[in-house]
């Protein structure tokens, strides 16, 4: 199934297919890495591999919120569910994902009072009505997340809620960025940065990739054209001996981000001194946890969490795909064993996740568009 | 959980200036604009929504082309607007 000519201004993606072609130096293999899961879905679903070169790579990074949630914090969760005076809130996302004894809806059908929630103000009304329960939300994701779960707390402390909590699972990107170019596994030559957490963080964290890294920066859009485009801007440094952060998403994403939500996380969050992720292991200051002023809110304070790390399923290769080091059609138990239905690691259980987007648009081989053939041809 | 959906204001809430009522494919719901405290949207101005809040705001052929871009990625977009029916903000 093709899906290549689907999406709209197919000739300009012919157009930045010859030049980002252009640009690649005869010899030279060149890989990129998209950070955000978003990105991983448009590639996959667009068939954009098929408008580059053979000697450009796509990796695909970490920034899938739920597939970086290691399975003893799943656990952990899984334990607070299962008191009899707890609610347990989670995004729909979350719900699939496995820990060492199954997922959450897993839990939910054997009677467990886990409820799905659109936003964490959701879980806040659950909470008001449901006065002798306790109502804990299983905060994930990155930047673009916290803001709700931080603005969700004030709202709370302001309604003085007595039964809302919080099991603050939130990470950072910029840490694992780091983290990914520190690894000795991956050689890389530029990032596809992250469209909506760039919203709230704006570009300048970036800054330190281009300046100590020597690599250059482009934060994209979600369309296939603005991910064609920014590829052809990376390239364009790269060819030009540049490397700086641009910001392609201009649209939408502000330089400078937005200072309300960076407020909101500050005042109800701080840095934890290490976090684990599933497949990249322990980083240092990459997530966030309740601040001491809320710990009224904070659902590690209010029970007793196990906090057992549990090693990922042997079969799993999640964290080299996560890395970047396997493509998903590479790992073992791809589309075996592991299917979105049937997921065994996290990479499959999101629509983000770079092995559920390879399973659903079937992409294990490529077909490439002509100006991507003609690459580095005279 | 990741998408953000693109969404016109209808209406702000008259008792709580960090509500707003918005419009996703016909779908209309309550959702917060604390985070767009410094410029709020007005009626009729589009915002990109991210579970529940509104993250930024975005012109309108921004709107159409993020609304074309999730209604082609099919089920994820299915599971968010489903679950924003769902909820219950207030």
């Amino acid at each position: 199934m093709r899906f290549v000519d689907e999406f709209r201004d197919a000739d300009k993606a012919h157009a930045l297919a010859a030049k980002i072609a252009a640009l690649c130096e005869p010899g030279r293999q060149y890989k990129l890495m998209e950070v955000c899961g978003g990105h991983t879905h448009t590639i996959y679903k667009h068939g954009l591999e098929d408008y580059l070169p053979e000697s450009i790579t796509l990796v695909h990074g970490p920034g899938c919120p739920v597939c970086v949630i290691p399975m003893g914090r799943v656990d952990d969760a899984m334990h607070l569910a299962s008191r009899p005076d707890v609610i347990m809130t989670s995004f729909g996302d979350m719900m699939r994902v496995p820990g060492s004894h199954g997922s959450f809806f897993d839990a939910k059908a054997n009677g467990t009072d886990i409820r799905m929630v659109y936003s964490p103000l959701d879980s806040l009304k659950i909470a008001r009505q449901n006065p002798d329960r306790r109502v804990v939300f299983m905060a994930i994701g990155f930047e673009t997340t916290a803001p709700s779960t931080a603005m969700t707390m004030l709202r709370a402390s302001a309604e003085g809620l007595q039964n809302f909590s919080v099991f603050c699972n939130h990470v950072t990107i910029i840490p694992a960025i780091k983290a990914i170019l520190d690894s000795p596994d991956l050689r890389l030559d530029g990032f596809i940065g992250p469209g909506h957490v760039s919203t709230v963080i704006g570009c300048r964290p970036y800054e330190f990739i281009a300046r100590d890294y020597g690599k250059p920066v482009v934060v994209a859009g979600f369309e296939p054209l603005d991910i064609l485009q920014s590829i052809y801007m990376l390239m364009l440094q790269l060819s030009q001996g540049r490397s700086e952060v641009e910001n392609q998403y201009s649209r939408v994403v502000p330089w400078d981000g937005n200072l309300v939500p960076l407020k909101a996380i500050g005042e109800t969050m701080e840095l934890r001194p290490y976090f684990e992720w599933r497949g990249l292991g322990f980083i240092s200051h990459s997530a966030l946890k309740v601040r001491e002023k809320y710990a009224a809110m904070d659902a590690e304070l209010l029970f007793e969490v196990p906090g057992v790390r549990v090693a990922d399923p042997k079969a799993c290769q999640c964290g080299e795909v996560l890395k970047g080091v396997l493509k998903p059609w590479e790992c073992k138990v791809f589309g075996t064993a592991c299917t979105p239905e049937t997921p065994i690691g996290t990479c499959m259980v999101s629509p983000e996740g770079a092995c559920a987007a390879y399973y659903n648009y079937g992409r294990m081989h490529r077909s490439r568009v002509p100006e991507a053939v003609r690459a580095g041809q005279p | 959980m990741c998408l953000g959906i693109p969404g016109e204001v209808i209406e702000l809430h008259p008792e709580q200036p960090d509500l707003a009522k918005v419009s996703v494919s016909g779908v209309k719901r309550l959702i917060n604009i604390g985070l767009l405290a410094d410029d709020p949207p007005k009626p009729g101005e589009w915002v990109l929504i991210h579970v529940g809040f509104a993250l930024s705001k975005i012109d309108e052929a921004e709107a159409a082309a993020a609304m074309a871009f999730l209604e082609g990625i099919g089920q994820a977009y299915e599971d968010e607007i489903a679950a924003l029916r769902e909820s219950l903000i207030e």
